[in-house]
């Protein structure tokens, strides 16, 4: 019997039944093994594909070391930010300050790769062993003549989101430096989408179709220089609006850019994004390619979906994510595939959020924030979903159960955003759930078994079997 | 290059670390307290060391690896963290409702100076029926993640052993950090010779079991706690791996509390490290080794002389633990491969000096570096020209750079399959990795031919 902590209850929600408003936006609770990670952590994803910068984290080696070549993030150029480097502080600069060993590292590291600017990572301790790392990003900076850029990323001071404002504070930083570079009116910047895969690129060619200039990809095949003239463009298209929705703020309140949220996930988010962005510019012709491109994308795509959605019609899926945004995105490219959601989850999601999350999905969807492995196990079993949609750790969850699993993580090497992402999203989908290998899963037999002695009880889950 | 003037006295020419090739402390700490039956890891620390940890390993052993955390934030920072320590414990005992907990301190509550001790003590007076609590210390600032696994097994034999447990087995077998199909060889080794055993730690099954039927909220398996608490009364202990310090060592302590002899071991990989294992299983037990591990070493040798064409004579670079990296040394000696550039990320005063002792046939290597990273053994690679690269899978971009093939085995393997199931110890292992280095060397000749030819 697995039981969900008294101080989490109000963090889970059955549609249709409770009444109560979800909590959410709360640290974790205490021992509740959360599937969240940290401050450091969020601020190190968003800048993460940043290709031509340098990211140096500053303190003890796990935190660079587990964040070595960590997303699947693209380059079209430089690789450097596929690199981990760390100042390693052992005991003596622990207990001595890890100032000259920063200024050394950031020193040698900016003569030997030659970025067009350095970020430096505080991990928990920096603070607490009185480092003033503005100081000395400030003197490195001068002696250099590239931007060094301390991020305030102290693991333990809040939750991931805390990290992406501290990431959007450093990168609000290096926007407004080039005025000169010819821009155009009918144009953008892409917020948000970090090129796993390559989506980026996929992204980028239906403005390019659509006729809009994309200025800069914050941070997605991210280059330095891009993010100086991202001042200019005319509109900030946010994708993944957990993480970037405060640079989009910073910018529209600076540089008067206005913004609009989208998601490129699933057929009706990809075309509305596309739409949104084509109604802001008002221009015919942008308009026409839009309807155009749009058109065409669909109708090649539909046939491709159409055996899919044959073999996936009436299956229950759960989804555990980090950001709401996927999750709405999800349920709603799911149903495309005849696939109804009945556990949906986030690690980071506000209270709207959860309210459209309630409103997207049936009676009896399980809702739930900052979730647990136990409770997650729970809730799958308890609603019979047929796959779950998440990241790394939840994927053996869904295999020791007998489930099957999409990868929507941070380093998948399938693009699953934009037309050509749905349909390798219900491939991907298709290909798990309809694998012989569930034939032998214990879990399955079991379930199997109840079917067959109680013929009149209807069993959920069977699914590929 | 302007870092030349910044030389200081280690083995990488940066200050700075460039794609590190060790991890931190609780990594090890944690993996080995998934290694005692219904023990559950919890970090002293931030939310993220524990998700970062869990996830690092759940790509290894693709199993569900929960191990809590007591989440600081910034009021813990500044007052401390036993509120958020019992707190964790308590949320953590609801639910899992496990016999141990293992907790794995942190930079950040070592740092702000948390006596974890006493809050343990603390916390078992006002919960009675607490599950057994150990702690080990590790700050990520010092020292490996092979440290933190050392310090985990140390604390649990410290912690758990009782002076009054009334029998324990024959055999006391503390093993390094190897994989689970290691740990699964060496029960098969221990139990052919007939007498009892503890293996500590042993998540052969908790960290590498098979499928489910439902949910288990502890995964099966472990080194029973009724075992380790009797380590006292065994006749010996083998301690397999040689870079733990003495006063970290388990089999030390017990040495030292409870008059075991002890044996100290490198990593049986090979003939001649495996051959020692034996004899020291031999003279600990009194029991001659059995027929079936004779006739696989015979195998071995047999193998050995089939395939030493494909490798005689060809230059490896070998990285990774520093345990790890002396026994693969030690079998590559034997086979006849060099090893011109052999590498540790943790700093260590014995490496070099355990590594020209182990090297018996051939020339000693070039360049044994401790405290270095792979940025920097990519640097020296290119003078040294290897053609194989041998460790865990982050050293791919050394062979992908390098153009040259990848024997993936130790910790990590996150880019195949298996990786947590690669066999290295004893006869069966070294003719494993018999195989594959020749194989991957043999599909590389192949690769390169111009004709493609199917006989080799």
């Amino acid at each position: 019997m697995i039981e969900i902590l008294e101080s989490r209850k109000n963090q889970v929600y059955e549609n249709g039944k409770d009444t109560y408003e979800l909590a959410c936006d709360k640290a974790s609770a205490a021992g509740s093994v959360s599937q969240r990670a940290c401050v450091f952590c969020g601020s190190r994803v968003v800048l993460y594909p940043i290709t031509d910068a340098l990211h140096l984290i500053h303190g003890p080696i796990g935190c660079a070391a587990y964040t070595w070549d960590i997303r699947g993030s693209m380059s079209s150029g430089p690789e450097l930010h596929r690199m981990s480097f760390s100042t390693d502080l052992n005991e003596q600069e622990v207990i001595y300050g890890g100032e000259k060993k920063l200024y050394a590292a950031l020193t040698e590291l900016i003569d030997r790769y030659q970025p067009k600017a350095a970020f430096v990572y505080s991990t928990c301790i920096v603070g607490l062993i009185g480092d003033d790392v503005e100081a000395v990003c400030k003197r490195v900076q001068k002696e250099k003549g590239i931007p060094v850029l301390p991020v305030h990323s102290e693991g333990f001071k809040g939750t991931k989101k805390d990290g992406y404002q501290a990431a959007c504070e450093a990168l609000f930083k290096l926007t407004g430096k080039d005025d000169r570079t010819p821009v155009s009116k009918i144009s953008i910047n892409i917020l948000g989408d970090f090129n796993l895969a390559g989506e980026t690129w996929v992204i980028k060619e239906y403005y390019r179709r659509m006729g809009i200039e994309v200025v800069s990809c914050i941070t997605g095949d991210g280059r330095i220089d891009e993010i100086g003239r991202a001042h200019r463009a005319s509109l900030n298209v946010v994708q993944c609006s957990g993480s970037m929705t405060y640079l989009a703020k910073m910018m529209e309140e600076k540089y008067n850019i206005p913004f609009i949220r989208v998601s490129y996930f699933g057929i009706e988010d990809m075309s509305s994004a596309l739409y949104d962005v084509a109604d802001f510019f008002k221009d015919p012709q942008v308009d026409e390619d839009t309807r155009k491109l749009v058109y065409d994308e669909v109708s090649n795509l539909l046939p491709e979906l159409a055996e899919y959605r044959k073999k996936l019609t009436g299956k229950k899926a759960a989804i555990y994510v980090g950001g709401s945004f996927k999750a709405f995105s999800l349920v709603k490219a799911l149903r495309h595939m005849g696939m109804e959601t009945v556990v949906v989850g986030s690690q980071t999601g506000n209270p709207d959020d959860y309210e459209y999350l309630k409103s997207i999905t049936t009676e009896g969807t399980i809702l739930c924030d900052d979730t647990n492995p136990l409770e997650l196990s729970k809730f799958i079993l308890e609603k019979g979903a047929d796959l779950l949609v998440g990241g790394v750790k939840e994927r053996p969850i869904a295999f020791k159960m007998g489930i099957a699993f999409c990868d929507h993580n941070h380093e998948r090497k399938i693009g699953l955003a934009g037309f050509v992402g749905m349909k390798n999203f219900a491939e991907e989908v298709y290909r798990s759930v309809t694998s012989p290998v569930w034939n032998y899963s214990p879990a399955r037999l079991k379930l199997r078994k109840v079917t067959k002695a109680e013929p009149e009880k209807q069993v959920v889950g069977l699914g590929g079997v | 290059m302007g870092s030349e003037a910044l030389k200081l006295e280690t083995n990488h020419a940066y200050v700075s670390n460039r794609n590190s090739c060790k991890l931190c402390a609780p990594l090890g700490a944690c993996f080995a307290f998934r290694g005692v039956e219904g023990c559950i890891p919890l970090i002293h620390g931030s939310q993220g060391c524990a998700t970062y940890i869990r996830r690092y390993g759940i790509s290894h052993f693709r199993e569900p690896i929960d191990i809590a955390s007591s989440n600081f934030t910034e009021t813990s920072a500044i007052f401390g963290g036993k509120q958020n320590l019992s707190t964790a414990l308590d949320n953590v005992t609801r639910q899992y409702k496990p016999s141990v907990v293992g907790i794995a301190s942190t930079c950040l509550s070592e740092t702000i100076g948390d006596n974890v001790d006493m809050y343990i003590s603390e916390y078992k007076k006002i919960r009675e029926d607490a599950p057994a609590l150990i702690y080990a210390a590790t700050p990520s600032y010092s020292g490996s993640h092979m440290d933190g696994y050392h310090e985990a097994l140390w604390a649990l034999v410290k912690t758990l052993t009782d002076p009054e447990a009334e029998k324990g087995n024959a055999i006391n077998l503390i093993s390094g950090f190897v994989s689970t199909e290691d740990l699964r060889e060496l029960h098969a080794i221990l139990s052919s010779f007939g007498l009892s055993y503890t293996l500590l730690p042993d998540y052969s099954e908790s960290l590498d079991g098979g499928s489910w039927e439902d949910y288990q909220k502890m995964p099966v398996g472990g080194t029973p706690v009724a075992d380790i608490k009797a380590m006292g009364k065994a006749e010996a202990t083998i301690y397999l791996g040689k870079a733990v310090k003495q006063e970290r060592n388990a089999g030390y302590y017990l040495q030292n509390e409870f008059d075991i002899p002890l044996y100290s071991l490198d990593l049986p990989i090979g003939i001649e490290l495996t051959d020692r294992f034996f004899e020291a299983l031999e003279e600990a037990t009194g029991n001659p080794m059995p027929t079936y591990w004779a006739k696989a070493r015979s195998r071995l040798v047999d193998a050995y002389i089939d395939g030493h064409k494909y490798c005689s004579g060809k230059k490896a670079i070998v990285y990774g633990d520093e345990d790890f990296v002396c026994a693969m040394v030690s079998f590559l000696d034997e086979i006849g491969i060099s090893t011109p550039l052999v590498a540790t990320g943790a700093p260590s005063a014995s490496f070099k000096k355990r590594i020209k002792a182990l090297v018996r046939n051939g020339e000693a290597p070039e360049e044994i570096l401790d405290d270095t990273d792979f940025e920097t053994m990519l640097e020296l690679a290119g003078g040294i020209k290897p053609e194989l690269v041998i460790g865990n899978s982050k050293g791919y971009y050394l062979a992908r750079n390098l153009h040259i093939p990848h024997v993936r085995c130790s910790f990590p393997i996150h880019d195949r399959i298996g990786g947590q199931r690669v066999l290295h110890l004893g006869y069966r292992g070294a003719l494993h990795l018999f195989d594959e280095i020749c194989n991957a060397l043999m599909q590389a000749k192949q690769e390169a031919a111009h004709s493609g030819y199917t006989y080799i």
